[in-house]
């Protein structure tokens, strides 16, 4: 008996087992494929429509970044760029589940022990895995060339493209194979693995925007983070246009080496563990946690970053399209005109950064409302009930989550700030200027956010039953008048109800002082009433 | 010396009075049980005591302080353990035990360590994993394990094990032993005949009786049974016994606390061979103030000690 022993048995059960999931993912993929391939057939017909659509996609960096890097004017090249995004995140996530559901998932249930104790080897179970995983990849690839192939487009590209996808799915098999390994759960191992994905989505998408445009201006190359991630090796087969197969043995390297990490370290735990334990607390409470500040850190944290994470991303992306407006205008003669008139593309682009600072403004105020709102949260879950029964003031109780509502949103909007002035500095040359311009853009924002926050505490404070949807509604508001308020042509009393109608509007203006002191001024009077009448009332215990 | 003390308390909910005129006096070092069935007011009473919710009238004091005015300053000195634990999904039960006693004022580490220990339960585990069971557990031991003149403990073996209960009716023992004041609700009569000095017995909101558990019991019938060498009769006729039922040799009343020595004396007559009393369990003090009368007998009220 070799360690590989039952790989064939468990190989037949796990293709059994999942059969119908198997079939649904084999035929989604080529699905996809299908339905995208048709409509870029309409829409693109004529090949003056797919130069159009080449040359505006390679010069897009937001097209760069999410569909990745264009490769010609073919109508095989147009089909790889419309479906490449959700055909590789398709069989990278499959793949990655199903990694999972076969290896750590059966330990989690037992049911793995019940196989170990027949006659399977220590690596049979990963083996199996991995070979239906395949199985399955090849299978999906196949049909995804053979629906090019039937919907007319060039053999050989098709096969490359189909080859490409399913490299990827196998690429992401191999990186489950070894989380699996690390993380205890199912859940955890999944969530390494998705990770994998994004990050390797993230390598890609800046590789790629940060490219260069060939001279016929249909074409990318891609800078090097691209060539670092297995999503990136499937663009630069350039299927349909380079057929570049020899990308593949990048793939095929990558899969391997993980596979191999995967199986060593198998030989190094037991069944049911991972590397890193299942997730357990510490026994004894770190010191940070031992103050209503800590606990409230710690409960609101996962938010903030989570926040964080998003508001950055959009704030990168977003900078980076800055640009675009003013090159865009800058190609149309009447429109330049009329910009020139309107005081120039600069102030075009400033007009633009700051409706995105105004937007970022309100977004965060999701954020804030959420944050504050964790103060009804806890009273509903009854957590509130044990801790004031300590020697924990109200004030203090309540002064602690409002000082990470406060700061996190100030943070927030100064990390839109940032790096929105990061993208867009470095597609317009000075990062560190933008950077900080477009920071105090995003700090101007604070006060009318946490003006709204105020009122949520004031609510929190007098109508603790309604303040969570009362407080969703007040933001909702908010959101319209800021979104359609000019549009419907409300009377100026009406827009004035909103915070945010009284910002100033930078970065196209400078900032005033005198709103933002008033906001603030505001901000602290809610909460002192909100504070006042909490400390009057009954806690409202379910 | 008196821990807590209420009088005339009274609580609205909109319309429903869930305190009306409750009185309560609790005695500095005894462990003092509070007995009603469910929905009497025993959390309510409970959380004016903690300043968690407002008394619309009536006087409350506890530990000489008021509780809403000095909050903070008393639940340094007190302990509570809440009927429903809840506790945050993603701390460690450790972790929120150390919480607790911070923000108590610190607890003693050893001491905790010996009570995770006998209550059996692993702290390293995400309280969003425990039981009921388990979560009460760290509720009782950041309790236990604080240095506190007054533990308020609201139904706090609802979800324990009988193996458990007994832990922690020794640590109940030996904190009345160490002089400390226990307040325990319960709707379970077993756990307070076992620890309790004395019990007030509240109902809708009003307290029905309070003494210790010998001056309730005279309150109440003993039920007899007595085995004779010729049948009795007569018996239904002396004053004070009730509920008499002659089978043959064997006769079963029941009889008001002090009219016995009459009763005796007339059973002598038929000469007794067998006499067995079993005095009343709390649950047939509470049969008597809620099972009779006009009021349904709700069905939580009539199920045996013990039992849940
Ligand atoms: N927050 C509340 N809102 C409305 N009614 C309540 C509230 N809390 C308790 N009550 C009512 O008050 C009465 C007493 O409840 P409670 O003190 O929880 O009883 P116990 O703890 O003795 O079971 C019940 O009728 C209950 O429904
Ligand atoms: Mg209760």
């Amino acid at each position: 008996m070799t360690t590989f022993t039952g790989t064939a048995r468990l190989t037949r059960l796990a293709l059994r087992r999942d059969r119908v999931k198997l079939l649904v993912w084999a035929l989604a993929v080529p699905g996809v494929a299908a339905l995208v391939a048709q409509s870029v057939a309409g829409i693109y017909g004529t090949e003056q429509d797919r130069i159009g659509y080449a040359t505006t996609s390679a010069a897009s960096v937001v097209a760069r970044a999410f569909n990745g890097p264009v490769s010609g004017p073919s109508l095989g090249s147009v089909v790889t760029a419309e479906a490449y995004t959700m055909l590789a995140l398709l069989a990278a996530l499959l793949s990655t589940f199903a990694v999972v559901r076969h290896t750590r998932q059966n330990e989690e249930t037992g049911r793995a022990e019940l196989l170990g104790s027949a006659v399977v080897g220590r690596h049979a179970p990963l083996s199996a895995a991995l070979l239906t995983t395949l199985a399955a990849n090849v299978l999906s690839g196949l049909l995804l060339a053979g629906v090019l192939i039937a919907g007319e487009l060039p053999v050989a590209g098709s096969l490359a493209l189909g080859a490409a996808i399913a490299g990827i799915g196998i690429s992401f098999a191999a990186v489950a194979a070894v989380t699996a390994q690390i993380s205890g759960t199912a859940r955890g191992a999944n969530g390494m693995a998705a990770a994998v994905v994004g990050l390797a989505f993230l390598l890609r998408a800046a590789g790629d925007a940060w490219g260069d445009v060939t001279v016929d201006g249909m074409r990318v190359v891609s800078a090097w983070p691209s060539w670092l991630s297995p999503l990136g090796w499937a663009n630069q087969v350039q299927a349909f246009d380079g057929n570049r197969w020899w990308v593949l043995a990048l793939t095929a390297g990558f899969a391997a080496l993980a596979v191999g990490t995967a199986f060593a370290l198998t030989s190094h735990r037991d069944l049911g563990s991972g590397l890193l334990a299942v997730r357990r607390g510490p026994a004894t409470a770190p010191r940070a946690l031992l103050s209503p500040v800590g606990l409230a850190w710690r409960l609101q944290r996962g938010v903030v970053l989570g926040w964080a994470v998003g508001v950055a991303v959009m704030g990168l992306s977003m900078g980076s399209v800055g640009d675009e407006v003013g090159s865009f205008v800058g190609d149309n003669e009447a429109a330049s005109e009329l910009i020139a008139q309107l005081g120039g593309t600069d102030e075009l682009v400033d007009a633009f950064l700051g409706t995105m600072m105004a937007m970022f403004a309100l977004a965060v105020a999701g954020f804030a409302v959420q944050s504050v709102l964790r103060l009804r949260a806890e009273e509903t879950a009854g957590t509130l009930e044990g801790l004031l029964a300590t020697a924990l003031s109200r004030p203090r109780w309540l002064l602690s989550h409002l000082c990470w509502a406060a700061l996190g949103t100030a943070g927030l909007l100064a990390l839109a700030g940032a790096s929105t002035g990061l993208g867009y500095g470095l597609v317009s040359g000075d990062v560190p200027g933008e950077v900080a311009r477009l920071t105090v853009a995003g700090l101007v924002q604070v006060p009318a956010v946490l003006a709204l926050a105020g009122l949520v505490v004031v609510l929190f404070g007098l109508l603790p039953r309604l303040a969570v949807a009362l407080s969703w509604s007040v933001f909702l508001l908010c959101v319209l008048v800021g979104q359609l308020g000019a549009l419907l042509e409300l009377p100026q009393a009406v827009l004035n109800l909103s915070p945010f109608t009284h910002l100033p509007a930078v970065p196209a203006t400078d900032p005033t002082a005198t709103p933002l002191v008033a906001l603030l001024v505001v901000a602290v009077a809610l909460t002192g009433l909100g504070l006042a009448t909490f400390r009057r009332r009954d806690l409202a215990i379910g | 010396m008196t821990a807590i003390s209420v009088a005339g308390l009274v609580k609205t909910f909109g319309a429903t009075r869930a305190l009306d005129e409750l009185d309560l006096t609790v005695r500095s070092g005894e462990v003092h049980g509070f007995l009603g069935p469910n929905g009497a007011g025993k959390s309510t009473t409970i959380r004016i005591l903690l300043g968690l919710l407002r008394r619309d009238a009536g006087q409350v004091s506890v530990l000489g302080g008021d509780p809403w005015q000095d909050a903070v300053g008393l639940h340094r000195r007190l302990a509570y353990v809440p009927g429903d634990v809840n506790l945050w999904p993603n701390l460690s039960g450790g972790e929120a035990i150390d919480l607790f006693g911070a923000l108590r004022g610190g607890l003693d580490p050893a001491r905790r360590d010996e009570l995770l220990r006998r209550f059996d339960l692993d702290p390293t585990k995400k309280c969003r994993t425990y039981s009921k069971g388990n979560r009460q557990k760290v509720a009782i031991v950041a309790a236990f394990a604080s240095d506190v003149e007054l533990l308020v403990l609201d139904e706090p073996t609802s979800g324990l094990d009988p193996l458990m209960e007994a832990v922690f009716r020794e640590y109940v023992s030996a904190l009345r032993d160490a002089g400390r004041t226990v307040l325990l609700s319960s709707h379970v009569m077993s756990e307070v005949e076992a620890l309790c000095d004395r019990v007030s017995i509240i109902r809708a909101g009003r307290t029905v009786e309070s003494g210790t558990l010998a001056e309730l019991r005279h309150l109440t019938r003993t039920p007899m049974t007595v085995e004779t060498e010729r049948p009795v009769d007569g018996l239904a006729d002396l004053a004070g016994v009730h509920a008499v039922t002659v089978s043959g040799p064997t006769t079963r009343f029941e009889v008001e606390s002090g009219t016995l020595d009459p009763v005796l004396t007339h059973l002598a007559r038929f000469g007794v061979r067998t006499l067995t009393s079993t005095p009343p369990t709390l649950e047939e003090l509470f049969m008597r103030h809620y099972g009779d009368g006009s009021d349904a007998v709700p069905a939580e009220r009539a199920v045996p000690a013990g039992t849940r």
